[in-house]
């Protein structure tokens, strides 16, 4: 049996869709209902929705074999997964972002707000700038204007947020996707069933492209 | 004798695995619980984590709670012509956990060979992985890598060192599309960025892995593919050779490990339980001419696998009372046992003792 964690959500859906035309059918999870785990014997597979920044975590933990989680998650937390493939859904960028006057002093410690702070952190680091993270959960865009930070690090999808609180793209950091993503060990022992999957989507991916 | 189906996963495993390295002549090494503090703070690029336990001795000098067996193994050897110290230890290491960030007491067991390291020492300590694993289960994997191989391969393409680190880290992810992606920013030619994803694509039986090599000769030092080769043809008589293979993306720490480094796994758990490989690098650092190989096992891990026994705690759950006579009682506790059962003996079926069968003895004279 394979076991698979679904983001929650629109992402979730387009992807299982994808596993569907792979021939991993689960009819059951169209039901309308609130259920989360759904299962289909015959072809060998068990779905599950979890919330999209726990699936790396069900996978690396190895509950799920398979996952697909956003690489935002991915460089965040860093857990110890395979990264078999990049499904080109979700896709958006990490940017730094600051109000469209923003000069940078670089004789002061730049003040970034963010709910990554790991990839801020990183991210700083290679260019080695001396950053005060500033950790929020949601409504980042209005730090800067509020002057709690010179600067955010966060995911733009279309740049219309930043754009209606008069901020703007400064810097990429890198792009964000969805990737599929396996346990290390589920691989060593269910690696055919696994590359068969990751087989089929890629050619739906590539058609798509 | 012990009975041993009362052992634990990990306590079996401690008696057989010591066993099995005696029969290969690594003699027990029993070190002290601490270190001194010093001791680590010099050689921290070697610890998985720079963060360890210290305390002042009564003394005032600075101690540590081991946060690595293999750094105090090296520390107290010495290099002697024709000589292999070939040591196995059983010991707790202190270290902090990636998934609490706290510090976490771990259960390691584990062999070290140092001295002049040849092919065969290299196979021997193959064969007593994949040995550890087969007594600790039938369904097992222990992969094996080359990090000379792969360091040359990327030598190759691109000698660019953040390029390099970074090509590491998506080979060991079996990430073929970003590492695509750095190839394009670091304008590494077409054909070498293909070989590049075709590398990430080559693992699974050795055989296969060896031919599918052969394709990519241009990039591959030919002196690191003929160990490969030698080594995969020594280890196709053992029982478990299919169970060998070989997984480039099995990258250890390079600051550590050099030559051949391999990883195991156990179907059911959810990560690695054994890791090992060449040290020499952490050898030389130190000041010592010889070579080394070893490998860890996390036996804290094995708590995951399933006992046969989970199910109830004790055969009888046996209830008495204030009027129970003491001689009833005692002879009905032997008998139990004598019948080979295990026996509980409370005054009430409280639903905290699971049990198989339910003997009552209240007011029992």
């Amino acid at each position: 049996m394979l076991n698979v964690a679904l983001p929650k959500g629109r992402l979730g859906e387009k992807v299982y869709a994808m596993f569907e035309a792979a021939g991993y059918e689960c009819p059951s999870i169209k039901e309308n209902n609130r259920k989360l785990i759904f299962e289909n014997e015959e072809r060998g597979v068990r779905y599950f929705w979890v919330k999209p920044s726990d699936v790396a975590i069900y996978v690396e933990r190895g509950a799920a074999d398979i996952g697909v989680a956003g690489k935002d998650i991915l460089l965040e937390y860093a857990p110890d997964v395979y990264e078999l493939l990049d499904l080109n859904l979700g896709k958006c960028r990490m940017a730094v972002a600051a109000p469209n006057e923003f000069h940078d002093d670089e004789q002061k410690t730049l003040k970034v707000a963010t709910k990554f702070t790991n990839i801020a952190a990183n991210y700083y680091a290679s260019l080695g700038r001396e950053i005060d993270i500033i950790k929020l959960n949601g409504s980042i865009e209005i730090a800067p204007i509020l002057k709690l930070s010179d600067v955010i690090v966060d995911i733009v999808e279309t740049g219309t947020t930043l754009k209606e609180n008069n901020l703007e793209v400064k810097s990429e950091i890198v792009p964000i996707s969805a990737r599929l993503i396996a346990n290390k060990s589920s691989f060593k022992f269910k690696g055919d069933d696994i590359e068969k999957i990751v087989e089929s989507i890629k050619k739906q991916v590539q058609a798509n492209d | 004798m012990i009975d041993n189906s009362i052992l634990r996963n990990e306590e079996k495993a401690i008696f057989a695995l010591r066993e099995l390295y005696g029969k290969y002549g690594y003699k027990p090494f029993k070190m002290s619980k601490f270190e001194e503090y010093e001791f680590y703070i010099q050689n921290k690029d070697f610890l998985v984590s720079d963060r360890i336990i210290a305390f002042n001795d009564t003394n005032g000098k600075l101690l540590a709670l081991k946060p690595d067996v293999t750094l105090s193994i090296i520390k107290n050897g010495e290099d002697i012509d024709g000589f292999k110290q070939k040591v196995c230890y059983n010991e707790n290491v202190y270290r902090v956990s990636e998934n609490t960030h706290q510090f976490k007491e771990i259960m390691q067991t584990g062999v070290e060979c140092i001295g002049d390291i040849n092919l065969y020492d290299i196979y021997e300590m193959i064969v007593m992985a994949a040995e550890s694993l087969s007594l600790i289960s039938d369904d097992f994997v222990l992969e094996i890598s080359h990090l000379g191989l792969l360091s040359s391969l990327l030598d190759n393409i691109c000698k660019n060192s953040s390029f390099k680190n970074e090509a590491i880290k998506y080979i060991s992810d079996k990430n073929a599309h970003d590492l695509a992606r750095i190839c394009d920013e670091n304008d590494v030619a077409e054909n070498d960025k293909n070989a590049l994803q075709k590398f990430v694509s080559i693992y699974g039986e050795r055989n296969n892995v060896l031919q599918e090599l052969e394709t990519l000769d241009e990039y591959v030092n030919k002196d690191n593919m003929n160990i490969l080769k030698t080594l995969s043809y020594m280890l196709d008589n053992l029982s478990c050779s299919g169970k060998i293979k070989f997984d480039f993306s099995a990258v250890s720490d390079m600051n550590y490990y050099n030559g051949i480094v391999f990883k195991g796994y156990i179907n059911g758990l959810s990560q690695s339980v054994l890791t090992g490989g060449q040290y020499d690098n952490l050898l030389y650092k130190m000041g010592r001419k010889s070579g080394a190989i070893g490998f860890a096992i996390y036996l804290d891990l094995l708590e995951d696998l399933p006992n046969e026994k989970a199910g109830y705690d004790v055969d009888v759950l046996l209830l008495c009372d204030d009027k129970t006579e003491n001689a009833v009682l005692i002879n009905t506790v032997n008998d139990i046992i004598n019948n080979g059962k295990t026996v509980s003996v409370q005054t009430a079926d409280t639903g905290k003792i699971r049990y198989k069968e339910l003997k009552n003895i209240k007011g029992g004279v």
